[in-house]
């Protein structure tokens, strides 16, 4: 029985701009962060006073050193970008997945991505010492697995979505079993492997974010003009069809502009975990259970964690770096259940 | 108009409809009845494409547009908790609306009219998980009156209403349907309830008609016995035919 106290009003599905601000504030913070903290001390004047530098129309002495500014600009910069996009496009993608999927477990890694870019890593650490094949094959692994995975799960189910996912679990199953006879028969590349599959941030200059950038502009402008759709989708395949939505298209849509930059992410910065499923759901809590608030905010609050996750990752055991999939688990689920533990006890 | 032609329905071996054939008229109520699982359910989702089937379900001058032709209010509608009834409404309006734009004015005055035809305009910000059960039941019809389509497929409208608010919402229906011409197809429980509000009622059991006509001529205690079993009694009156459970034994 429900006391006329508790009646609640319900969330809206409108994209408050107290939302935005908080969420632009935080990525600006994060990359703030992130540019100012590292093992070269770089003066904070200098660092702002640089960045103000490279606007158009304004010239100013930034008092840096050569070897300064190329560290801010050739190291720092595209790092933080780096570590943007790929929490971006791995919070976004997890939203995605648990709108089309309707299951609140679901993250980017559903459909077999990770362990077939995890397998084509495998493949390119243990046949080639050369590391620029590590990103192509990663990616190309990453799509076959879920190329597999969505033609193994329609030929079986139909329409239903349980059959797509337990075709990823399969799929999933056997690139590992493939990933991990190959890491036995080459036991010297274990370490390299490992290190990739807890994930990592290393930057050559620009050109990883140069890489990532479009898949990451693509995706992020179809999972946002998609977003009213997964609420749609939210009543069920029957009923969304019952009101003429396509609903085997927009799955499709959908988890093709996810997986594709998924890939291009796991390609990058190897498997950074939680960051898919616990930044949607943060969002959720404290901003409602529309897809239309969830995905921009997700967008938002997916880059600024994994900057952070990355300065943490760059200072905690200065001057070596702890894999970031470490930190952003280490931190992510104590305080993604004090998260669930507040709003419980208070909702 | 909607005309279902030869249309049939076969899960794996079983067949659970037809093959039926059934012309409903422009402005007619037609309700549908029948025991459980006779196939009423069956035949609507057939209408919106849900099912696959043989045979063809037409609109009489074109194909049928699920969504902008034909509104369906199911039986056991998925209610995402936290969604707000308005929101819940303007789903309604999802045939409308461009896959990558988004509501204008005219959506907002729908949705609004549909949830006070239904008096639920105060409750339009409640989350739908703190709804009763019979405001539930009136936001899905809210939801479906939405879509402005002109044929409306009900399935089992009136389920958990008490008998107060069930009139009160097949009386909206009615009058919707009298003054913008729509064909309402009921699927309902309540023998007497679908005798006073269709103008016509069709008997499904197993898959198949077994009658077709006015209430009066199909709500007999003949029909009944034969398809629900013995323990029935119809009373007829000036309202129309009451159907009357009684007691097995006393037969």
């Amino acid at each position: 029985m429900i006391s006329p106290s508790s009646q609640t009003l319900a969330r809206s599905s409108r994209l408050g701009w107290i939302a935005v601000s908080i969420g632009v504030s935080a990525v600006v913070a994060a990359a703030g962060a992130g540019l100012l903290v590292g093992p070269a001390d770089i003066d904070v004047w200098g660092v702002l006073l640089a960045i103000a530098d490279t606007l158009p129309f304004i010239e100013i002495d930034h008092g840096l050193t050569e070897v300064e500014h190329t560290v801010l600009f050739e190291i720092r910069f595209p790092r933080v970008v780096l570590g943007g996009l790929v929490g971006a496009i791995l919070a976004v993608a997890g939203a995605a997945y648990q709108g089309v999927f309707r299951n609140p477990l679901a993250d980017p890694y559903l459909l077999g991505v990770a362990a077939g870019a995890g397998l084509g890593a495998t493949v390119a650490f243990a046949t080639s010492g050369d590391s620029g094949f590590i990103a192509p094959l990663a990616f190309a692994g990453g799509l076959v697995a879920v190329v597999v995975t969505y033609s193994l799960g329609r030929s079986v189910g139909g329409r239903t979505t349980t059959s797509l996912i337990l075709a990823g679990v399969a799929v999933a199953a056997f690139a590992t079993a493939i990933q991990t006879y190959l890491l036995q028969r080459n036991v010297e590349t274990l370490r390299e492997v490992y290190s990739w599959i807890l994930g990592r941030l290393v930057t050559v200059g620009w050109g990883e974010v140069m890489t990532l950038l479009p898949y990451v502009v693509v995706a992020s402008a179809v999972l946002l003009g998609t977003r009213r759709l997964l609420d749609v989708l939210g009543i069920g395949d029957e009923e969304a069809s019952a009101l003429g939505l396509n609903v085997g298209r927009v799955r499709l849509v959908v988890v093709i502009a996810a997986t594709l930059a998924t890939a291009a992410a796991v390609s990058v910065s190897g498997l950074i975990g939680f960051v898919g499923i616990i930044i949607p759901h943060t969002v959720r809590i404290f901003f409602g259970w529309s897809y239309r608030v969830i995905v921009p905010l997700s967008l938002l609050f997916g880059a600024a964690f994994l900057m952070f996750a990355d300065v943490a990752a760059r200072t905690i055991v200065s001057p070596a770096e702890l894999p970031i999939g470490v930190v952003t688990a280490f931190f992510g689920a104590p305080f993604f259940v004090l998260v669930l533990r507040t709003m419980r006890r208070s909702g | 108009m909607i005309v279902w032609e030869s249309v049939e329905v076969t899960y794996g071996s079983i067949r659970v409809l037809g093959p039926v054939s059934l012309e409903v008229q422009s402005g007619e109520w037609l309700g549908l009845i029948g025991p459980n699982g006779s196939g009423k359910s069956t035949m609507l989702k057939a209408a919106l494409g849900l099912v696959e089937h043989r045979g063809r379900v037409s609109l009489g001058n074109g194909n049928r547009r699920p969504g902008l032709d034909i509104a369906w209010m199911p039986q056991r509608p998925q209610m995402p908790e936290e969604m707000g009834m308005d929101d819940y409404v303007m789903l309604g309006r999802t045939p409308h609306i461009g896959y990558l734009s988004s509501e204008g004015k005219h959506d907002h005055d729908t949705v609004r009219l549909a949830l006070k035809k239904l008096n639920l305009a105060e409750l339009a910000n409640r989350p739908l998980g703190t709804l009763s059960g019979g405001e539930s039941q009136r936001a899905v019809l809210a939801r479906a009156l939405a879509q402005e389509a002109h044929i409306l497929l009900l399935d089992e409208p009136t389920a958990s209403l008490d008998v107060g608010h069930a009139i009160d919402v097949l009386e909206v229906v009615d009058e919707l349907r009298k003054l913008e011409g729509l064909t309402v197809v009921t699927a309902v429980h309540d023998l007497t309830l679908a005798g006073r509000f269709a103008d016509r009622l069709v008997l499904l059991a197993d898959g198949l008609i077994q009658a077709d006509g006015p209430p009066h001529s199909v709500l007999t205690e003949e029909n009944l016995k034969s398809h629900y079993g013995s323990g029935i009694r119809v009373v007829h009156d000036e309202d129309g035919p009451t159907v009357i459970p009684t007691r097995r034994s006393n037969d």
